[in-house]
């Protein structure tokens, strides 16, 4: 690596203050980074830092997030088929190979535009700003395609990334400093500017328009609960419905929905990752499932429509609960910050997600509105936990 | 009633180059010197000039806002120079060394027949002062300021620490005669905990008159300001002073004796180091014969003191004022590729508190770390990593952001006047983020002192 080393070596006084490309400092400095981790050294405080560094911090979430995007592009594939032959019965894992290239036909595009138009505006800033690419759109960059519909159009992942990177983060001032979670921002962008292209039966597996089987819809789980409420439920009760959708293929994620979101084995898997390596915050995630069943639990005491009814365990395993729960409310900077505003934070984050689903029929899924909603309540939550710290401080200073 | 303290937070660095348990006198150095940077905040008046004659406990300086605090030579000499530095601050006064040392005896003082006000005064002429130290803010103690109590450490837990236990090995008297004389400067107690994890030296076990105390566990067991915090915690408008413990039997040794005494014995540690071990010297004595032919490679930083608080010297540089031992480790100045010993490389060379590397299962494994940042500096992202090392009801982080936001009754809500910058050096050192959160604290302690104290 001599070789590369001098190369950069050489072309560093360039870059430099007074040098000729000085304002693509940033660039090339981003890039050198991502190849050599830069020689700093400490210079005040502690000689020597640990080896984990931001970079390594977020490779490890990408990492955990392969489980999700290589079942996602085979699901995708999947359903691709099946919207093709207009036959919801055909085998999962017969043609994997065929099924894996549609998928990939179908998300790769996505994963190119969300980085592209992502990457570039981070580019922007920064050399606007001054400094090297921070890494926290490493991850967004693919969170936001895993948690697209199959079908949704190109332009429209590209405007509501740029409309998450800029309006959600870099006027707040880039990593670490955005409120609400980047990547469920361009979601709920889409979901709110072009609310009939992303809800509905038409986008959910990808070609199903150009169908020529008449009676075929490409309807979700989360779609068909979400029509009890309405006078024309898809199924009758929640008998058939429980026919139609099992536990297990709910589980295994053979069913279809947004990209990465509809396996739970292969979220679990990441899940797995992120607290084996300590990055996900294991408060979250366990409070954010326990409010989420004991939402379920509550709803099916309270009664009142087959949606109610859906056992807990459904709930969890159906849309995007089980994602959102260990990848986008554990998201360190929109969450709590503190240890016991963690709990509260999953517990009430989990609970509103089933709460807004089966009590709202416009939004089929509440987990998007409930992280977001979470995310704006996380800092009054850390104010009072904070509070609490400083209120037994000041009672120690009575007592004695 | 003593305490018995035992903390779940906390890491232990563990370094290569740990110093054996053999002690040597050192050689007489060419110079010593007194860095006036060591001492925070403080700005001295000279009290001699170039070229003039110094002996042992003589006055070289003084602060130049409390006056009755002085700063002694600690050797017969000559003063070298008085090296300036911008806006002509004083950076450090060299001593050259006469051939003779003996130090003229004034005879032993009895400190059971003195009062408090008449030991602060002796310890204030003889220069024994700046070895007191105060929390809130971390500076020499104010000597108007009536302490609630008294806080020595028995044991450094910081990463290849002298061991207290060895170095005060039959210091019995000394020890004892410095505690004595502590416990005349409050009219609380005088608090001295010891390692719970291993039996202690009868130095410690047998002291009297003072509360011994009990606290195992990882760094920061050993830093006074963890024990303070579960001892007898500081509150707005307490003040609580602080002695290193060889400073301790220094000043038993000036009442003993009636000489201003400043030997001690210091650990020659790190990884470049030849054979780590233990030194006998002057304070304040110039490194270089110390280190000649011990240094392994040329790529090296010396540090007086430990990896985490010391201050950075050249090989030629002198010891801190307060440092009980020198580290030397390898310069990490180097680029490092990506995928061998960069960021996504396999990391069986790095040592982490994360476990994103696989060193984490190897719990006995000793590691030789470098001076890289091992990453470039962010803003904070990761939550609740900070408080895995931090030992304090306290909440690190939040007190860090209000440190930097100078924001007043932030700092004082979150607990600020009972924190030291050393207390949040793990926390610097785990920081994925890369953030100087020694420094933020230090500068949240100045505003502190200048606006609130």
């Amino acid at each position: 690596m001599k070789f590369l080393e001098n190369i950069v070596h050489k072309m560093e006084p360039k870059f430099a203050k007074g040098g000729k490309l000085e304002k693509w400092n940033p660039i090339f400095e981003s890039f050198t980074t991502l190849v050599f981790t830069p020689a700093h050294v400490t210079s005040k405080g502690t000689h020597i830092r640990d080896g984990v560094d931001l970079k390594r911090t977020m490779m490890t979430v990408i990492i955990a997030l392969l489980p999700c995007l290589l079942f996602g592009i085979y699901n995708t594939g999947h359903w691709e088929m099946v919207a093709a032959a207009g036959d919801r019965s055909l085998d999962f894992w017969s043609n994997g190979g065929d099924k894996m290239i549609a998928g990939l036909i179908v998300v790769l595009p996505l994963i190119v535009v969300s980085y592209g138009v992502g990457l570039t505006i981070e580019f922007i800033f920064g050399m606007k700003n001054g400094h090297s690419l921070h890494e926290g759109f490493l991850v967004s960059g693919l969170l936001i395609p895993l948690i697209m519909p199959a079908d949704v159009p190109l332009w429209m992942v590209g405007v509501a990334t740029a409309f998450a990177v800029i309006i959600g983060k870099e006027i707040f001032g880039g990593t670490g400093m955005n409120i609400l979670n980047v990547a469920l921002l361009s979601r709920a962008f889409l979901f709110f500017a072009y609310p009939t292209s992303m809800s509905g039966d038409k986008v959910w597996m990808a070609g199903v328009e150009n169908t020529n089987v008449t009676g075929f819809t490409g309807s979700t789980a989360l779609g068909d609960l979400a029509s009890f409420m309405s006078e024309k439920p898809v199924f009758e009760n929640l008998e058939t419905f429980t026919n139609n959708y099992s536990l297990s293929d709910s589980i295994f994620g053979y069913i279809p929905g947004s990209i990465g979101e509809t396996s739970m084995i292969a979220v679990l898997i990441g899940a797995a990752i992120l607290l084996i390596t300590g990055i996900g915050s294991l408060r979250i995630m366990a409070s954010f499932f326990a409010g989420g069943l004991l939402m379920g639990l509550l709803m099916n005491v309270v009664g009142g429509n087959d949606y109610i009814m859906l056992p807990p365990l459904y709930h969890i395993a159906l849309g995007g609960f089980a994602f959102g729960a260990v990848f986008m409310a554990t998201d360190p900077v929109t969450a709590s910050q503190t240890a016991t505003g963690k709990i509260i934070y999953g517990l009430v984050g989990g609970m509103l997600a089933i709460l807004i689903r089966v009590l709202n029929p416009a939004y089929p899924e509440g987990v998007m509105l409930a992280i977001l909603f979470m995310n704006v309540m996380a800092p009054i939550i850390d104010h009072y936990v904070v509070q609490s710290n400083i209120k037994r401080r000041l009672k120690r200073l009575k007592t004695t | 009633m003593s305490k018995t303290i035992k903390l779940r937070k906390g890491l232990d660095i563990r370094l290569v180059g740990i110093a054996n348990k053999v002690k040597t006198a050192a050689a007489a150095p060419k110079t010593v010197s007194i860095k006036p940077l060591d001492f925070h905040g403080m700005i001295p008046r000279m009290l001699v000039k170039e070229g003039e004659s110094v002996t042992i406990g003589s006055i070289v300086f003084q602060d130049k806002y409390k006056e009755s605090i002085k700063f002694a030579s600690p050797v017969n000499g000559k003063v070298e120079a008085i090296v300036r530095g911008e806006k002509r601050r004083i950076l450090e006064v060299l001593i050259s060394l006469d051939e003779n040392q003996e130090a003229s005896n004034s005879g032993a003082i009895d400190i059971n027949a003195l009062s408090g006000e008449d030991v602060k005064a002796k310890m204030l002429a003889a220069g024994l002062w700046p070895f007191m130290r105060q929390r809130p803010i971390d500076v020499i103690a104010d000597p108007k300021n009536e302490p609630k109590a008294i806080f020595v450490s028995a044991f450094d837990s910081a990463p290849l620490a002298a061991d207290m236990d060895y170095v005060l090995h039959g210091k019995n008297a000394e020890f004892q005669a410095g505690l004595d004389a502590l416990s005349k400067l409050t009219s609380g107690k005088v608090h001295l905990t010891l390692n719970g994890k291993l039996p202690a030296d009868a130095t410690f076990k047998e002291a009297k008159g003072v509360e011994i105390n009990t606290i195992s566990g990882k760094h920061p067991a050993g830093n006074v300001g963890t024990q303070i915090h579960h001892i007898d915690p500081i509150n707005k408008g307490e003040f609580v002073w602080t002695v290193n413990t060889q400073d301790v039997a220094n000043i038993g040794s000036y009442f003993l004796n009636g000489v201003y005494s400043a030997k001690k014995t210091i650990a020659i540690t790190g990884s470049e180091i030849k054979d780590p071990a233990y030194l006998e010297v002057i304070q304040g004595t110039n490194v270089a014969n110390i280190l000649e032919g011990q240094i392994t490679s040329d790529n090296v930083r010396v540090i007086s003191g430990n990896v985490l608080t010391g201050d950075k010297i050249a090989a030629d540089g002198h010891l801190g004022f307060y440092a009980n031992q020198i580290t030397v480790i390898p310069e990490g100045n180097q680029l490092k590729f990506v995928v061998t010993k960069g960021w996504m490389g396999p990391g069986f060379d790095k040592f982490s508190n994360s476990r994103l590397f696989p060193t984490y299962l190897m719990r006995k494994k000793r590691f030789t770390l470098d001076t890289n940042t091992n990453g470039e500096e962010r803003a904070f992202v990761m939550t609740g990593e900070l408080e895995k090392v931090f030992p304090f009801d306290i909440l690190p982080m939040q007190l860090t952001k209000a440190a930097i936001t100078d924001d007043i009754d932030g700092m004082e809500n979150l607990g600020i006047y009972e924190v030291a910058p050393e207390d949040f050096a793990l926390c610097e050192y785990v920081c994925t983020s890369k953030i100087d959160i020694q420094d933020k604290i230090r500068q949240g302690l100045d505003l502190i002192a200048e606006e609130c104290m």
